[in-house]
Protein backbone atom coordinates (compact mmCIF):
# COMPACT_ATOMS: atom_id res chain seq x y z
CA UNK A 1 0.00 0.00 0.00
CA UNK A 2 1.72 3.27 -1.38
CA UNK A 3 1.71 5.81 1.64
CA UNK A 4 -0.07 9.25 0.96
CA UNK A 5 1.64 12.94 1.21
CA UNK A 6 -0.40 13.37 3.81
CA UNK A 7 0.78 10.59 5.83
CA UNK A 8 4.35 11.04 4.78
CA UNK A 9 4.61 14.37 6.16
CA UNK A 10 3.20 12.43 9.94
CA UNK A 11 5.99 9.95 9.53
CA UNK A 12 8.58 12.34 8.78
CA UNK A 13 8.23 14.44 12.00
CA UNK A 14 7.29 11.71 13.91
CA UNK A 15 10.79 10.23 12.82
CA UNK A 16 12.70 13.11 14.30
CA UNK A 17 11.18 12.04 17.51
CA UNK A 18 11.56 8.57 17.15
CA UNK A 19 13.37 5.41 15.55
CA UNK A 20 11.05 4.44 12.62
CA UNK A 21 10.18 0.84 12.20
CA UNK A 22 11.81 -1.34 9.43
CA UNK A 23 9.15 -1.22 6.85
CA UNK A 24 7.98 2.63 7.36
CA UNK A 25 11.51 3.64 6.59
CA UNK A 26 10.99 1.08 3.70
CA UNK A 27 7.66 2.76 2.35
CA UNK A 28 9.10 6.24 3.41
CA UNK A 29 12.15 6.01 0.75
CA UNK A 30 10.20 4.26 -1.71
CA UNK A 31 7.25 7.26 -1.87
CA UNK A 32 10.43 9.66 -1.31
CA UNK A 33 11.76 8.99 -4.53
CA UNK A 34 8.94 9.86 -6.79
CA UNK A 35 7.70 12.52 -4.44
CA UNK A 36 9.72 16.21 -5.01
CA UNK A 37 7.03 17.55 -2.80
CA UNK A 38 7.10 15.45 -0.06
CA UNK A 39 11.02 15.32 -0.43
CA UNK A 40 11.53 18.58 0.42
CA UNK A 41 9.03 18.48 2.82
CA UNK A 42 11.67 16.56 4.60
CA UNK A 43 14.49 18.44 4.06
CA UNK A 44 12.66 21.51 5.30
CA UNK A 45 12.36 19.93 8.78
CA UNK A 46 15.44 18.96 8.83
CA UNK A 47 16.27 22.53 7.79
CA UNK A 48 14.42 23.48 10.44
CA UNK A 49 15.97 20.87 13.24
CA UNK A 50 19.28 22.55 11.84
CA UNK A 51 18.29 26.06 12.90
CA UNK A 52 16.44 25.21 16.09
CA UNK A 53 20.38 24.07 17.11
CA UNK A 54 21.63 27.59 15.99
CA UNK A 55 19.16 29.57 17.97
CA UNK A 56 19.53 27.17 20.89
CA UNK A 57 23.23 27.82 20.98
CA UNK A 58 22.47 32.07 20.12
CA UNK A 59 20.26 32.27 22.82
CA UNK A 60 23.31 33.22 25.59
CA UNK A 61 24.41 36.59 24.07
CA UNK A 62 21.65 37.29 21.82
CA UNK B 1 -14.80 47.48 52.50
CA UNK B 2 -10.97 46.80 52.92
CA UNK B 3 -11.50 44.18 55.95
CA UNK B 4 -13.78 41.84 53.02
CA UNK B 5 -10.93 42.48 50.89
CA UNK B 6 -8.22 41.31 53.83
CA UNK B 7 -10.54 38.19 54.58
CA UNK B 8 -10.30 36.66 51.08
CA UNK B 9 -6.35 37.94 50.41
CA UNK B 10 -5.96 35.36 53.00
CA UNK B 11 -7.39 32.38 51.58
CA UNK B 12 -5.12 33.18 48.68
CA UNK B 13 -2.51 30.71 49.72
CA UNK B 14 -5.38 27.93 50.29
CA UNK B 15 -6.84 28.33 47.03
CA UNK B 16 -3.38 28.68 45.02
CA UNK B 17 -2.78 24.80 46.49
CA UNK B 18 -6.19 23.72 45.60
CA UNK B 19 -5.28 25.28 41.68
CA UNK B 20 -2.36 24.23 41.31
CA UNK B 21 -3.43 20.58 41.87
CA UNK B 22 -6.29 20.56 39.17
CA UNK B 23 -3.93 22.91 36.66
CA UNK B 24 0.11 21.30 37.44
CA UNK B 25 0.94 24.82 36.23
CA UNK B 26 2.09 27.40 38.22
CA UNK B 27 1.13 30.11 36.17
CA UNK B 28 -2.14 28.64 35.24
CA UNK B 29 -2.97 28.54 38.82
CA UNK B 30 -1.91 31.85 39.47
CA UNK B 31 -3.89 33.35 36.73
CA UNK B 32 -6.71 31.20 38.30
CA UNK B 33 -7.06 32.21 41.72
CA UNK B 34 -5.96 36.22 40.42
CA UNK B 35 -9.55 36.24 38.35
CA UNK B 36 -10.98 34.53 41.64
CA UNK B 37 -10.09 37.30 43.86
CA UNK B 38 -11.51 39.80 41.55
CA UNK B 39 -14.69 38.37 40.94
CA UNK B 40 -15.32 37.88 44.75
CA UNK B 41 -13.86 41.48 45.00
CA UNK B 42 -16.51 42.64 42.46
CA UNK B 43 -19.52 40.35 43.48
CA UNK B 44 -18.85 40.70 47.31
CA UNK B 45 -23.13 41.25 47.44
CA UNK B 46 -23.55 37.78 46.08
CA UNK B 47 -21.07 36.38 49.51
CA UNK B 48 -24.74 35.10 51.50
CA UNK B 49 -23.41 34.49 55.47
CA UNK B 50 -24.44 30.83 55.16
CA UNK B 51 -21.74 29.88 53.30
CA UNK B 52 -18.46 29.67 54.89
CA UNK B 53 -15.63 32.34 52.61
CA UNK B 54 -13.56 29.55 51.78
CA UNK B 55 -16.57 27.89 50.36
CA UNK B 56 -17.55 30.57 48.49
CA UNK B 57 -14.13 31.23 46.91
CA UNK B 58 -13.72 27.66 46.13
CA UNK B 59 -16.95 27.29 44.23
CA UNK B 60 -15.76 30.73 42.37
CA UNK B 61 -12.15 29.17 41.52
CA UNK B 62 -13.70 26.13 40.43
CA UNK B 63 -15.41 27.62 37.59
CA UNK B 64 -12.26 29.57 36.91
CA UNK B 65 -10.50 26.27 36.45
CA UNK B 66 -12.96 24.28 34.22
CA UNK B 67 -12.10 27.68 32.11
CA UNK B 68 -8.74 27.27 32.35
CA UNK B 69 -8.84 23.56 31.32
CA UNK B 70 -11.23 24.47 28.33
CA UNK B 71 -9.18 26.66 27.05
CA UNK B 72 -6.13 24.16 26.96
CA UNK B 73 -7.60 21.39 25.77
CA UNK B 74 -8.98 23.39 23.08
CA UNK B 75 -5.68 22.90 21.80
CA UNK B 76 -6.15 19.33 21.88
CA UNK B 77 -6.33 17.29 18.67
CA UNK B 78 -9.04 17.45 17.13
CA UNK B 79 -10.67 13.86 16.73
CA UNK B 80 -9.30 13.20 12.98
CA UNK B 81 -8.80 16.14 11.51
CA UNK B 82 -6.69 19.23 12.00
CA UNK B 83 -5.81 22.63 10.18
CA UNK B 84 -3.13 20.83 7.97
CA UNK B 85 -6.06 18.82 6.80
CA UNK B 86 -6.14 21.86 4.22
CA UNK B 87 -3.10 21.51 2.45
CA UNK B 88 -4.11 18.19 1.28
CA UNK B 89 -6.76 16.91 -1.07
CA UNK B 90 -9.16 13.80 -0.53
CA UNK B 91 -6.55 11.22 -1.29
CA UNK B 92 -4.20 12.47 0.36
CA UNK B 93 -2.06 14.50 -1.99
CA UNK B 94 -0.51 17.90 -1.46
CA UNK B 95 -3.14 20.61 -2.94
CA UNK B 96 0.04 22.64 -3.12
CA UNK B 97 3.52 20.60 -3.37
CA UNK B 98 6.38 22.02 -1.25
CA UNK B 99 8.78 23.91 -3.08
CA UNK B 100 12.72 23.92 -2.46
CA UNK B 101 13.61 26.79 -0.25
CA UNK B 102 16.48 28.13 -2.06
CA UNK B 103 19.97 28.49 0.36
CA UNK B 104 18.47 27.62 3.50
CA UNK B 105 22.52 27.35 4.88
CA UNK B 106 22.88 30.95 3.92
CA UNK B 107 19.86 32.18 6.23
CA UNK B 108 21.81 30.28 9.49
CA UNK B 109 24.69 32.91 8.89
CA UNK B 110 21.79 35.60 9.29
CA UNK B 111 20.84 37.77 12.25
CA UNK B 112 17.52 38.56 10.38
CA UNK B 113 16.73 35.08 9.68
CA UNK B 114 16.37 34.42 13.35
CA UNK B 115 14.49 37.33 14.31
CA UNK B 116 11.54 35.88 11.45
CA UNK B 117 12.26 32.21 13.43
CA UNK B 118 11.37 33.95 16.45
CA UNK B 119 8.71 35.47 15.70
CA UNK B 120 7.25 32.29 13.65
CA UNK B 121 7.84 30.95 17.06
CA UNK B 122 5.80 33.27 19.16
CA UNK B 123 2.24 32.48 16.67
CA UNK B 124 2.34 28.91 18.04
CA UNK B 125 -0.47 28.15 20.67
CA UNK B 126 1.59 27.77 23.97
CA UNK B 127 1.07 24.16 24.06
CA UNK B 128 2.25 23.86 20.86
CA UNK B 129 5.40 26.02 21.41
CA UNK B 130 5.86 24.27 24.90
CA UNK B 131 6.64 21.57 23.73
CA UNK B 132 8.43 22.19 20.53
CA UNK B 133 10.72 23.89 22.39
CA UNK B 134 11.07 21.20 25.04
CA UNK B 135 12.24 19.02 22.24
CA UNK B 136 13.85 21.14 19.62
CA UNK B 137 15.40 23.75 22.11
CA UNK B 138 16.71 21.67 25.45
CA UNK B 139 16.48 18.55 23.35
CA UNK B 140 14.63 16.45 25.48
CA UNK B 141 13.19 12.77 24.52
CA UNK B 142 9.01 12.78 23.62
CA UNK B 143 8.79 10.82 26.93
CA UNK B 144 10.11 13.07 28.94
CA UNK B 145 7.99 16.03 27.40
CA UNK B 146 4.86 13.97 27.37
CA UNK B 147 5.65 13.71 31.30
CA UNK B 148 6.33 17.45 32.28
CA UNK B 149 3.12 18.27 30.50
CA UNK B 150 1.10 15.35 31.12
CA UNK B 151 0.08 14.25 27.86
CA UNK B 152 -0.18 11.07 25.72
CA UNK B 153 2.80 9.94 23.38
CA UNK B 154 0.03 10.23 20.47
CA UNK B 155 -0.81 14.00 21.71
CA UNK B 156 2.74 15.18 21.72
CA UNK B 157 3.39 13.81 18.50
CA UNK B 158 0.39 15.94 17.25
CA UNK B 159 1.62 18.92 19.16
CA UNK B 160 5.19 18.54 17.34
CA UNK B 161 3.55 17.99 13.81
CA UNK B 162 1.06 20.94 14.31
CA UNK B 163 4.67 23.06 15.45
CA UNK B 164 6.70 22.03 12.37
CA UNK B 165 3.70 22.18 10.12
CA UNK B 166 2.86 25.61 11.11
CA UNK B 167 6.75 26.59 11.16
CA UNK B 168 7.46 25.34 7.72
CA UNK B 169 4.52 27.48 6.52
CA UNK B 170 5.62 30.43 8.50
CA UNK B 171 9.06 30.54 7.26
CA UNK B 172 7.98 30.07 4.15
CA UNK B 173 6.07 33.25 4.09
CA UNK B 174 8.21 35.30 6.19
CA UNK B 175 11.71 34.19 5.18
CA UNK B 176 11.86 32.20 2.09
CA UNK B 177 9.39 34.19 0.15
CA UNK B 178 6.25 32.75 -1.44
Amino acid sequence: MMLSCKEVTRIVSRGLDRKLGFSERVRLRVHLGICDGCTNFRNQLAFLREAMAKLADRSPDS
Amino acid sequence: MNDFRSRIERERPYLLRYASLQLRDAQAAEDAVQETLLAALAGEHGFGQRASLRTWLTGILKHKIVDAIRRTTREAPAAGEDEFEALFDERGHWIEMPGAWSDPDAALDQQRFFAALELCLSRLPPKTAQSFMMREHMGLETDEICKELSITPTHCWVLLYRARMSLRECLTKEWFGK
